[in-house]
């Protein structure tokens, strides 16, 4: 179970405006302004729940996740997973998540996936028959038997998604974290993505916490979803609630956040 | 410390694929070294009597300092772990059970003895076969080739503990460039890659030698070649290991003060 209550992070940004004078003015003087990146963010998923998170550009939504992956830590509010706090004891409570960022990689570059793959097996401290059985699962359902042999700079991006996916789950973790996980894919991958998620859900209960712009991301897995915008949670409920009948979710969701002034 | 050694593992083997770029660095690290000698030899036949090392020590040093040049180069830094830091893939490192100074301390070990092991044996083979005092003598004892081995990995520790403090600062710039530059240039000078310490005027050497630059390279490569033996050694020896420890001490510092400060930019 993961509870967030009234967390607050801030981001000290500098800022300067355009150009070699303002440059070297800032040489002597910076300007900083203070972002409030999360603003007073609550909420509770429950053990086996599959939630979207969603939000425009620069809402918070990366950051939430790095609170809830013990990468940042915020200046106000608590936070519960599994009746831990992410951010104290950082190496026992990332035992038990899986994070995959859509953006990067943790696949080393250079040597075949299973070298990655057996790397994690001893830092989670993953036993044989678990690991076997694991990586017999995983690439059986993300189809990944032709690509572990391969180094990960050869693959194309939707091979290398699946490997990471593959990758954050090969300890079993309660709770997995996915930011933005089929951004840049073609359909085909996408769909593998999706189908794969469902079932991880359904069969294992792992409680899913995803974060994407795309709304047939948000269509296919969740039931429910957090929308977060400025900082602030502005909806805590099922896409229904903003959709009103209007077939496109897409334009639905244009609309709520042009309603809000996101 | 099992997953430790599996990144150890993982990184050593990583090492060993790049086949050409140590065969071009043995070519290098050859030709670098004719180089050296016979600038030195010029210096030893103009009067061998004003320089500190016999020629035939100074072979033998720059001997061994090329063949195990990947072990001590502070340049060789890993720009894996820069990249990681600047362009935010650290997350990733951040959300894993380990402990970030202990995971980068046992690859860039595994890194440098990787590229170390597929270098060294040719360059020792041929300078072995070198008419003397070109080439590179047996030491002087058993005893002498025990203390070099041990002040080798030795040495290779503090390098690695000195990097990883430069590694560590970086979490605290926007850019690594500058602290690196500064670093390596002053490893390069102080350790005794560029000239051997002997070769320092006495007042500056007796300063030197009590840094941490010269802990590094400067004390296996002078036992191997017999210019420092008995108490000396000894005493070398134990400033090596309270370097290696104090470098560890100082980087764990500041990677539980980085741990507490760090923001990952970008979504």
């Amino acid at each position: 179970m993961i509870t967030m209550q009234h967390v607050c992070k801030t981001y000290k940004v500098s800022k300067r405006d355009a150009g070699f004078s303002s440059a070297l003015k800032a040489l002597f003087h910076k300007e900083y302004e203070y972002i409030h990146a999360l603003d007073d963010v609550s909420f509770t998923i429950n053990d086996g729940e599959m939630v979207g998170y969603i939000g425009p550009n620069g809402a918070g939504k990366s950051s939430t996740i790095k609170i809830l992956s013990g990468i940042l830590t915020p200046e106000e509010g608590t936070c519960l997973v599994n009746g831990l706090i992410p951010w104290k004891n950082r190496i026992e409570y990332v035992k038990n998540i899986g994070v995959v960022f859509g953006q990067r990689t943790q696949l080393w570059w250079d040597v075949p996936i299973l070298d990655s793959f057996e790397l994690l097996k001893e830092i989670y401290r993953i036993d044989d028959v678990r690991y076997r059985r694991n990586l017999y699962q995983l690439s059986d359902m993300l189809q990944l038997s032709d690509l572990l042999k391969t180094p990960a700079r050869q693959l194309s991006l939707g091979q290398r998604m699946r490997c990471e996916i593959a990758a954050s789950l090969l300890h079993d973790p309660k709770l997995l974290f996915l930011d933005e996980p089929t951004i840049g894919l073609d359909a085909v991958s996408k769909l593998a993505v999706r189908d794969f998620i469902l079932q991880l859900n359904r069969e294992k209960k792992t409680t899913v916490l995803l974060t994407t712009h795309d709304m047939q991301d948000i269509e296919a897995l969740t039931n429910r979803i957090i929308l977060i915008g400025k900082g602030a949670i502005l909806l805590d409920g099922k896409l229904e609630d903003i959709k009103n009948g209007s077939d496109s979710s897409e334009e639905a969701l244009a609309d709520f956040y042009r309603s809000h002034d996101l | 410390m099992k997953k430790y050694i599996a990144f150890f593992r993982l990184r050593f083997s990583m090492g060993l694929q790049y086949r050409a770029a140590a065969f071009a660095g043995i070519i290098t690290q050859f030709a670098w070294a004719f180089m050296e000698l016979m600038m030195f030899r010029a210096f030893y036949r103009a009067d061998a009597a004003s320089f500190p090392m016999t020629f035939q020590a100074t072979s033998a040093y720059v001997w061994m300092q090329q063949a195990f040049l990947t072990l001590f180069m502070a340049w060789m830094m890993e720009n894996e772990i820069f990249d990681l830091i600047v362009n935010g893939n650290i997350s990733y490192e951040l959300c894993r059970p380990v402990n970030i100074y202990n995971m980068w301390f046992s690859r860039s070990l595994a890194n440098r003895l990787s590229k170390a092991v597929l270098r060294c044996l040719p360059i020792l083979l041929a300078a072995a076969f070198l008419p003397a005092p070109y080439g590179l003598m047996l030491p002087a004892s058993p005893l002498a080739f025990l203390l070099f081995l041990f002040t080798l990995f030795a040495g290779v520790g503090v390098t690695v503990a000195f990097c990883m403090l430069v590694y560590m600062l970086s979490f605290f710039t926007i850019s690594p460039a500058g602290i690196r530059i500064v670093a390596v240039s002053m490893v390069e000078f102080l350790s005794g890659a560029t000239i051997p310490l002997p070769f320092f005027p006495e007042k500056v050497r007796a300063v030197l030698e009590l840094l941490p630059f010269a802990s590094m390279q400067n004390v296996p490569l002078r036992i191997y070649s017999g210019d420092l033996s008995g108490a000396a050694a000894e005493r070398a020896l134990l400033l090596q290991l309270f370097w290696l420890f104090a470098l560890i001490g100082i980087g764990r510092l500041l990677d539980a003060f980085a741990m507490r400060k760090v923001t990952i930019q970008g979504g």
